[in-house]
């Protein structure tokens, strides 16, 4: 148990750096005595790697980090046999019998751990984060489904290695592909959106000091109302953020017309979503 | 479990969100319950999330549950425990809430307004609860001058973001008339069977909405769904092309891979196929009941533009005309599309009603060339045809020109072929499918597209 209350996460979160909302803190509370794995869904920017990292470090956790992409594959998410140093053993004791060769190569001196194997292994606690789950292939989940369900891992040289400490696993996903209901039913479900108002302001306030208070609950309102557009990709977290700097860097005290067009690509990534959002907000043509 | 009926009520909210077409199992429920244990039932809304998170597996499923939750779990019991209050003075009060945005204030103002207001019968609330009769007594919406002026005496103009004011209240004021919507749903299930309303009053999700009887914000709603659900048939799409690969060796990749076995090549790999892009042409029928339909599938068809070496679309009533560049990209706005294609583009003749026949043999007739050994058609419509002649020849030969023809029909198939349906007769010619909801849209154009 890492955690006493939902009270104690947010609070233990917040110190680290990062500001759970209460959903956040709810969540990792549950996953936390459940012993399930977390898996978190968003849009991209509003923390759910750092979410893991916090956890992390509050929990004094090793973090553990997979990351998943197109053709990762078991070798590269569970373990492999380390073929050249087996090769060079093979060739070393040449008058060996083989039965001597054979059970000495295929020890744990061969044996090369990947992420999920590193996860359940050692008695030491850590955070298993695997990312952007959604990117890996459909074989991989599989893969995914013995480890997340009763954390251990099957080696056929060895036998079935059994996690005497569980890790807190958290997963995410950008939602670019539908993830199988099987990996679903193991996991917490959570949902990062973007935060409320006032929460966003206390996060710009963290993250960026020197910003003057009015500012920062300017340019929250300006990052509300631009979500509030239909833009092909509206701004967040990350991106109010980064404008909080740069508004820094350029020194205004206030905003006005000419500071939020000259910054508006900060926010906004496309030339499409540029020109509607200075329409609306009154902009003069940019 | 300490206190009784819980476990009762847990699985009848799960009974309630199977209704909705989720898909929970015991294991879920388990965990529910053991989350219920380990939070306790003294804050509702950490009891909300710790259901939500182990109940749910998707976004799109959480405005579904909410209402759902909010029925079997109430903010309380009975009316509020306030004075009977008048008109004004709630106004006045729900006002001063509106202006600081005070959203838990503005629920209680919610709960009293729908007790004072909005009970009908005999005596009020005899019958039961209205949160339309409470919000046309109440008038939130003409508050709005006045809750300007309020935030403006207070905080002085702020400068550049005072011009966001005007949209942030409106904002608020859409959110009290939802709490409304709650309270009143609240109230009503205190003399109703609960399990009735959960199924009956609270709105399924976007995707499994009918075409054919979605209202215009659910359209808004769904054809806001149009981006991710192309990115992710893209992202399924581009899958299918990879994993189509086979035939020859590829020696050079092979010879690469062996290098950790040992120089054994334990897996060959094989030599990519250049990928084929297909050629698409849409004809979309745009006729009043199912324009909803082809609208979206015409927005989600331009979003996976890239799929494609050539998109040609073509919108028709009972005269048929090419609207590909009103789609193109960028340039589409998804909300007045519709009244752009019929406004730029000759779709009637000498009437306002559907004629497959007319349109089809025009296409055939016109836009023959459009039509090639690589194309893949999709004709999109109810196949409804007004009594008149499906000219049945017109659609045999553009499916012998083509790749391969489908037609999408929103309409339920025990419907087919009623009234002055032509759809069995087009059936025989062409694959027809049923499509009547978004998650259906979705299977399909995965499933049919030519990869």
């Amino acid at each position: 148990m890492l955690f006493t209350s939902v009270d104690d996460v947010s609070a233990r979160l917040a110190a680290t750096g990062y500001l759970a909302s209460p959903a956040v803190a709810t969540t990792v509370f549950l996953a936390d005595r459940l012993g399930k794995p977390l898996l978190v869904e968003g849009p991209a920017g509003v923390g759910k790697t750092e979410l893991a990292k916090a956890v992390a470090e509050v929990a004094g956790a090793r973090l553990v980090r997979l990351q998943c992409y197109e053709g990762v594959d078991e070798s590269r998410a569970l373990y492999e046999w380390n073929h050249a140093k087996q090769l060079l053993r093979i060739s070393a004791g040449r008058d060996e019998t083989w039965d001597e060769t054979r059970t000495d190569i295929f020890s744990e001196e061969f044996l090369l751990t990947r992420p999920l194997l590193t996860a359940i292994r050692g008695n030491d606690p850590k955070v298993l984060l695997i990312d952007e789950t959604d990117k890996a292939d459909v074989e991989v989940e599989g893969l995914l489904l013995e480890v997340l369900s009763d954390f251990q891992v099957t080696v056929p040289e060895l036998g079935t290695i059994t996690a005497t400490r569980r890790p807190f696993v958290v997963l995410t996903s950008n939602a670019s592909r539908e993830l199988s209901e099987a990996l679903r039913r193991r996991c917490l479900f959570l949902h990062i959106g973007f935060p409320e108002e006032e929460l966003e302001r206390r996060i710009v306030r963290l993250k960026v000091p020197a910003l003057d208070e009015a500012l920062a609950g300017s340019v929250v309102r300006v990052v509300g109302a631009l979500r509030a557009m239909d833009l092909r990709k509206v701004p967040s977290v990350a991106e109010t953020i980064d404008w909080a700097r740069t508004l820094l860097a350029l020194g205004a005290d206030s905003l006005d017309e000419t500071v939020v067009r000259d910054s508006l690509g900060v926010l906004l990534k496309h030339q499409d979503d540029v020109l509607k959002a200075a329409a609306k907000l009154d902009l003069d043509a940019v | 479990m300490t206190v009784p009926g819980v476990a009762e009520r847990l699985t009848s909210l799960v009974g309630a969100l199977r209704a909705h077409g989720m898909r929970i199992g015991t294991g879920e429920t388990v965990d529910a319950a053991q989350a219920v244990a380990v939070l306790g039932l003294a804050d509702r809304e950490l009891l909300r999330e710790g259901l939500a998170a182990t109940l749910l597996h998707g976004t799109v499923q959480r405005q579904v549950f909410d209402p759902v939750f909010d029925l079997y779990f109430p903010r309380g019991v009975g009316a509020p425990e306030t004075e009977h209050a008048d008109r004004d003075d709630l106004r006045d009060r729900l006002a001063a809430a509106l202006a600081a945005g005070d959203v838990v204030l503005m629920g209680q103002l919610a709960a009293e307004a729908v007790d004072g207001f909005g009970g009908y019968g005999a005596s009020p609330g005899s019958e039961g609860w209205s949160s339309y009769q409470t919000l046309d007594r109440l008038r939130p919406q003409t508050l709005f001058a006045r809750v300007r002026e309020n935030v403006r005496a207070r905080n002085g103009s702020s400068g550049f973001a005072d011009r966001l004011l005007d949209d942030e209240i409106r904002r608020r004021i859409e959110t009290f008339r939802r709490q409304v919507g709650v309270e009143a749903r609240r109230r009503i299930a205190e003399r109703r069977d609960r399990d009735e309303l959960a199924r009956r009053a609270v709105a399924t999700t976007p995707d499994r909405v009918d075409f054919l009887y979605a209202g215009k914000l659910q359209l808004a709603e769904l054809r806001r769904t149009v981006q991710p659900l192309a990115r992710k048939l893209a992202t399924r799409l581009a899958a299918r092309r990879r994993r189509a690969s086979r035939g020859s060796i590829d020696l050079r990749r092979t010879l690469r891979g062996s290098l950790s076995t040992g120089g054994v090549p334990m897996k060959p790999v094989l030599r990519r196929r250049r990928p084929v892009r297909p050629e698409l042409v849409l004809l979309c029928d745009v006729s009043g009941s199912v324009s909803g339909f082809s609208d979206f599938t015409m927005l989600l068809v331009q979003a996976l533009h890239d799929q494609f070496s050539k998109v040609r679309v073509f919108a028709f009533v009972n005269r048929l005309d090419e609207v590909t560049r009103l789609l193109e990209h960028g340039s589409a706005d998804p909300e007045g599309l519709g009244a752009r294609i019929r406004a730029e583009a000759t779709l009637t003749g000498w009437h306002g009603s559907s004629d497959y026949g007319v349109a089809l043999g025009e296409f055939a007739e016109r836009y023959a060339d459009a039509v090639g050994p690589r194309t893949t058609v999709f004709v999109l419509g109810d196949a409804r045809t007004n009594m008149s002649d499906p000219n049945l020849a017109a659609v045999r030969q553009v499916a012998e020109r083509a790749r391969r023809v489908y037609w999408l029909n929103p309409e339920p198939r025990a419907q087919w072929g009623t009234g002055d349906s032509a759809a069995p007769e087009y059936a025989e010619l062409v694959e027809m499918y049923e499509c009547r909801n978004a998650r259906q849209l979705g299977a399909l154009i995965a499933r049919l597209l030519p990869v």
